[in-house]
């Protein structure tokens, strides 16, 4: 039985890791998913990330934001098995519209999850600083942070506060040193995950899809074996392997945007209705124990 | 691939325009700046001292118009959403848009 689900699993995860590959297409469909379904023993866990749903979004692009976001939570809701938690990476609001944040955070209490965890998207921050922002999700903290769940080490990071003109996401010097004094006890075996909201490798500069100083905090993970990294920001599924660091960028719950240089800027992309949600989504995220990667699938809202 | 599509036929060809001396007796008018396929156009606005510029975006993403040094920000600006600023000072008034930083612009005020 256990050969039969690790079997499965590790089929699964090379079809995850396949959609690398199939960058124009080939995301699993949530039916996949739900055959999935099988309880895991020992350490594997999964969890799941949700990224840009955009709360106050009233464009032509996706007229129900809300009506999309709970097609998502529903679908979370109904994974088998339970996954541990979720991470949000990101522009949770769109433009910090005026209960935004309450509305998501309620919203997400519906996946029955136990716990969700955050990093702002420049929607969240960029009218006050980030006060509203931190205000809620940091306890008094800068906001970015670490916590370990069944043996990996998790890293959640802000690159989207100030801005400038010009400019790209960044993290700071400030973070960065956290970040460095943050793994620097850290096994070299101990996987990583690491969630943003702007990707953190160099996507698409000229429309801001990179974070200036990524490769600094990548440098202090070079010695681990695994690290796999989750963005948000871009509203589409885009991955790359380098060493023994996978990065994965994610759908939104709200709408898509154009691929990387296509059409003038990276807004809304308006689609035929019947093909929006074929370009939202959700990501599962599979740990399995003693496995180098992890397991990333994304599911459709089709 | 219908998304290419879809972006590919939207496509403009939008050119940086700059723009020269206001005319005399400009000052008290509304020169405006269009918002738009994520750039400020014109990229380079020149007005006389007292001159209201109004931006207007006609994109369907927000967009803000921001001073860093602090002389001006506007707020989220919807879709065919204006924000009008008066220049009393003379100077040169660089600008950018907070949530897409790459978008920059200036105006100068004589």
């Amino acid at each position: 039985m256990d050969m039969d689900r690790r079997g499965f699993l590790e089929c699964m995860a090379w079809v995850g890791t396949g959609v690398v590959w199939t960058a124009a297409g080939g995301v699993l469909s949530s039916r996949t998913l739900a055959q999935a379904a099988e309880t895991p023993a020992g350490g594997d866990f999964g969890f799941v990330q949700i990224s840009d749903t955009h709360i106050g979004f009233r464009g032509e692009a996706n007229k129900d934001v809300m009506g999309t976001l709970e097609t998502a939570i529903a679908r979370i809701k109904a994974m088998q098995p339970r996954p541990a938690f979720i991470i949000h990476t990101g522009d949770i609001t769109h433009a910090q519209k005026p209960g935004a944040f309450d509305i998501v955070t309620e919203a997400l209490k519906g996946t029955g999850a136990e716990r969700v965890f955050y990093v702002p998207g420049e929607n969240d921050v960029f009218a006050d600083g980030g006060t509203e922002y931190l205000g809620r999700f940091a306890a008094g903290g800068p906001g970015w942070r670490s916590f370990d769940y069944r043996g990996v080490h998790f890293i959640g990071l802000i690159n989207v506060l100030n801005f400038k003109a010009g400019g790209l996401g960044n993290l700071g010097h400030e973070q960065l040193e956290w970040l460095e004094q943050d793994v620097a006890g850290l096994g070299s075996s101990t996987p990583i995950v690491l969630f943003a909201h702007v990707p953190l490798w160099a996507v698409y500069p000229k429309w801001g899809w990179v974070t200036e100083d990524a490769g600094q905090a990548l440098g202090y993970l070079k010695r681990f074996g695994s690290v796999t990294v989750l963005n948000g920001h871009i509203h589409q599924v885009m991955q790359k392997v380098e060493g023994n660091v996978a990065f994965h960028t994610a759908m939104s719950t709200a709408f898509p945007q154009p691929a990387p240089g296509i059409g003038s800027g990276p807004g809304p992309l308006k689609v035929p209705v019947e093909q929006l949600r074929g370009l939202l989504g959700v990501r599962e995220v599979n740990y399995m124990e003693g496995k180098g990667r992890l397991a990333v699938v994304d599911s459709t809202l089709a | 691939m219908n998304a290419r599509i879809l972006i590919g036929g939207a496509l403009l060809a939008v050119g940086a325009i700059v723009a020269g001396p206001a005319a005399p007796g400009a000052a008290g008018s509304t020169p405006q700046v269009a918002i738009e396929n994520f750039r400020f156009t014109p990229s380079t606005l020149t007005v006389p001292t007292g001159t209201t510029v109004t931006w207007v975006n006609h994109d369907a993403e927000i967009h803000t118009v921001t001073s860093p040094a602090g002389a001006f920000a506007s707020p989220a600006l919807e879709t065919d959403e204006k924000f009008s600023f008066t220049f009393n000072a003379p100077g040169i008034y660089a600008y950018f848009c907070a949530l897409h930083p790459q978008m920059r612009s200036t105006v100068v005020v004589q």
